[in-house]
């Protein structure tokens, strides 16, 4: 598996998502979002969490339009793989890669904590190591995860299994207690949790493992 | 030439700052405040010849996201 993060101004969970890709078996380019190309032979893109270029005008707004971001796109329309955990969520729907769009959190506070996930779908290279209905407890630390849709799409979502994860307890407004999500190919997840921060016997817990396996495991020979 | 974009979460998008700013203003003794909706006003300075469609593009392209916000534009 070749894995590329993508690292903006105010990035600051690229380097931990790099650990967890590495850890997983991965070999890994940190690439600057100045860059206009991917690195040759990338299987997937991790987007990470932060706060690129300061949350200015929206999470992920300008990011979604910086030159990196452009090579991702065509990187997802070849079916190419993309995680965004966090900002890099709030960045996959700027780009329109993902549907939806990531609100200020209803209580209006930061929130940092771990949480209980539960897995909808197992169907997809992301999630295929856990089982549907697991809970997975997995870190947040978000200001803006109130997951937005209209009804329309929320629907279709969930009528197309492509709920990935919900809140067992909703902190922060998420319609339908949505954590993360999956494009219609199952080839990008965009969730607001930390799977990088439950990922190594040092953290709080190991739970997001399970994921990046399953990536190592799906891409392997890819 | 100047444009003023302003931009607003769409009806029916929860505002929680709205709603935090409306709650401050009863507790300050403000009564009769039904509802605060709170948004953005952004000022471009553009070069002659611009248009009002220009400035739309902007909106679409990066100053509002229409999944959530709308927006409208005065020239001057």
């Amino acid at each position: 598996m070749r894995a590329a993060v993508l690292v903006f101004p105010g990035s600051n969970c690229d380097r931990d998502l790099a650990v967890a890709f590495r850890a997983a078996g991965a070999k890994v380019d940190m690439v600057w979002h100045k860059d206009s190309e991917l690195p040759q032979g990338v299987d997937i893109v991790g987007i990470p969490g932060g706060f690129s270029y300061g949350d200015y005008l929206r999470c992920g707004a300008i990011a979604a339009n910086s030159p990196i971001c452009r090579s991702l796109a065509q990187h997802v329309e070849r079916g190419g793989y993309a995680v965004g955990v966090c900002n890099g969520f709030q960045v996959l729907t700027e780009t329109g890669l993902l549907p939806g769009a990531l609100l200020r959190n209803a209580g209006l506070k930061y929130i940092c904590k771990t949480v209980g996930l539960k897995v909808e779908t197992s169907q997809s290279d992301f999630t295929n190591g856990y089982n549907a209905g697991d809970v997975i407890d997995i870190p947040i630390a978000h200001h803006d995860g109130n997951y937005f849709a209209d009804p329309e799409t929320i629907k279709a979502l969930q009528d197309e299994d492509r709920v990935a994860f919900t809140y067992t307890d909703n902190p922060n407004g998420a319609q339908a207690d949505i954590a993360g999500i999956l494009s219609q190919n199952r080839r990008v997840l965009g969730m607001m949790p930390h799977p990088e921060r439950a990922a190594d016997a040092g953290h709080v817990g190991t739970d997001g493992q399970a994921l990046f396996r399953a990536l190592a495991g799906a891409l392997a020979d890819a | 030439m100047k444009a003023r974009v302003h931009v607003m979460l769409k009806n029916g998008v929860l505002d929680p700052q709205g709603e935090a700013v409306r709650h401050a203003l009863g507790a300050l003794g403000f009564d009769g405040v039904n509802g605060v909706r709170q948004g953005k006003v952004i000022e471009l300075d553009l070069a002659e010849g611009a248009s009002e469609a220009d400035v739309t593009r902007m909106c679409e392209k990066l100053l509002a996201n229409t999944v959530i916000e709308s927006y409208s534009v005065e020239m001057s």
